[in-house]
């Protein structure tokens, strides 16, 4: 206990990260997914296989790999830097990561939404003159979206828990500074390993019952 | 959806042309990202053959990718293993008639859920030494994190299968006489593993893809061998490239195997009640929309 007491700050601020990750991540994923889900099914065929190509590369690599090449890749060897400040410049190496890799989940999720919808509401835009665009802004993705909350909230959740990835490009996240207390620690093992869990315990616990409400909440009841 | 074109009407003439243009537009923005790529890679000299020929000689293989995917598939098979037995067992347990067992089994589901896989590896990894009287290898701090982890996941698609069958199984099971242990291993678990079978694979995938945080605690898979090729050759970005492509392969295949599976098994009932009773279609697969943790 007293080691994470004594370093309290520090953990404090670990977790802080983890949730500026979450967030601008969860953002960025969430718009790159609506659109990768809108070109998926839309009516240009560059455009529904290039969907679907990035759903398949980016859904099955490994987040560890994306992370690890935004890094080594990116950074370090074709010389991409977004910012001076290296904390930084890390930070937001890990958040391209995590939001390619999310924005494939998103995709999927909302498309699974879609097929959620029964036939007459797209049949009924068509009827009414609604074009492609108007069709899914305007009927289906927002059903689709109020059908798919719950999996959205399990994404959501899964990105706080991946954020820790970002650890292993430096940023100085939860995994990492439990590695280091650990290692000075040995005698409070147990102590701080309980610590970092209640601390992502406190986060991802509200986060699931909130959205199981909110889904409930916004149902569309048939 | 059966086929997409339910959200938009056949093209006339002037939506082909829009289409065309569009099409043209896709490409070439596909293009303009593929050529900003390609300049990338050829100002810092990514395309220099040397960094590339050494995956076209067979050594690479048979030292480092293979070992590598050799040390992955082994770490994945027993945990994918492991994972299947600790998410009925604590499925069961959940259901249980008695809250003693109900309880623990729900805190201990909720509690590996909940927590970043990277925590409980280090913890196993780094921390397990100094409380049990002996070093755990890599492999099995891997292991036994993506169990836990991936089991709780796999006890709550379990249980959500379990939960969403009709109430009259379990009437039906108790009228002839069955006993609770009877009833679960007889009637609720093979139907509930058969319609929850997409959210098990795609769990087993996502086991996969995770054992990559092997690397980061030295255990030597597919990742950690673009470090050793890197090492010989130095050509780190070309290496992850071929990783990638590796994993890639697998889950795609996986990804196949798991709709294969589907058509063999998926419970057609439902539909088929549905269609002879005339009930409206819904644009495509029914079901709840479920996604795979991780």
């Amino acid at each position: 206990m007293q080691a994470l007491l004594d370093n309290r700050d520090l953990v404090l601020k670990a977790l802080w990260l983890i949730i500026e990750l979450t967030a601008v991540s969860g953002a960025i994923a969430l718009v790159l997914g609506t659109l990768l889900a809108g070109m998926r099914v839309c009516p240009v065929p560059v455009l529904r296989a290039f969907g679907t190509g990035y759903v398949n590369v980016f859904r099955n690599t490994p987040l560890t790999l994306i992370i690890f090449f935004c890094y080594f890749g990116l950074y370090a060897n074709l010389g991409v830097t977004l910012s001076n400040d290296l904390d930084r410049n890390n930070f937001w190496l890990g958040v391209i990561g995590l939001s390619v890799y999310t924005a494939a989940f998103v995709c999927e999720a909302l498309r699974s939404g879609i097929q959620t919808i029964p036939l007459g509401q797209a049949e009924a835009a068509r009827a009414i003159g609604l074009t492609f665009v108007q069709n899914l802004r305007l009927v289906v993705l927002p059903q689709a979206t109020r059908a798919v909350i719950a999996p959205l909230g399990s994404l959501l959740i899964a990105l706080t828990k991946n954020a820790t990835i970002a650890g292993t490009i430096g940023v100085a996240e939860t995994a990492s500074l439990m590695k280091d207390l650990i290692n000075d620690n040995g005698d409070q093992t147990i102590a701080i390993f309980f610590g970092f869990a209640i601390g992502f315990l406190v986060l991802t616990l509200p986060m699931g019952y909130f959205f199981g409400w909110l889904a409930r909440r916004v149902a569309v009841l048939r | 959806m059966s086929s997409p074109s339910v959200l938009y009407d056949a093209p006339g003439p002037r939506a082909r042309a829009r289409n065309n243009l569009l099409s043209v537009l896709g490409i070439a923005l596909l293009a303009g990202l593929g050529w900003l790529i390609y300049a990338k890679f050829n100002a810092s000299g990514q395309w220099n053959a040397e960094k590339w020929k050494p995956f076209l000689k067979s050594s690479t293989w048979t030292t480092y990718l293979l070992e590598g995917l050799k040390n992955t598939l082994k770490a994945a098979g027993i945990a994918m293993v492991l994972a299947l037995l600790f998410g009925v067992t604590f499925a069961l347990g959940r259901l249980s008639d008695h809250r003693w067992v109900r309880v623990p089994a729900g805190f201990v589901v909720e509690f590996f859920r909940g927590i970043p896989l990277l925590l409980l590896i280090f913890f196993l990894f780094y921390g397990a030494p100094y409380v049990v009287p002996f070093d755990v290898p890599a492999l099995w701090a891997l292991v036994f994190a993506l169990t836990l982890y991936n089991g709780s996941v796999l006890a709550e698609a379990f249980r959500a299968g379990v939960l969403a069958l009709p109430k009259g199984q379990t009437e039906a099971g108790y009228a002839i006489g069955l006993r609770k242990g009877q009833l679960m291993r007889l009637i609720l678990v093979p139907q509930a593993a058969r319609s929850m079978l997409p959210v098990i694979v795609s769990q087993l995938v996502v086991l996969l893809k995770d054992t990559a945080l092997g690397y980061i605690i030295a255990y030597p898979e597919l990742l950690a061998q673009t470090n050793v090729i890197n090492a010989n050759y130095s050509n780190l970005l070309q290496s992850a490239i071929v990783v990638g492509a590796i994993f890639i392969a697998i889950n795609l295949l996986l990804g196949q195997l798991a709709s294969l599976l589907e058509r063999r098994f998926a419970p057609g009932r439902s539909s088929r009640l549905q269609a002879e009773m005339g009930a409206a279609t819904p644009l495509g697969v029914q079901g709840t929309a479920v996604a795979p943790e991780g």
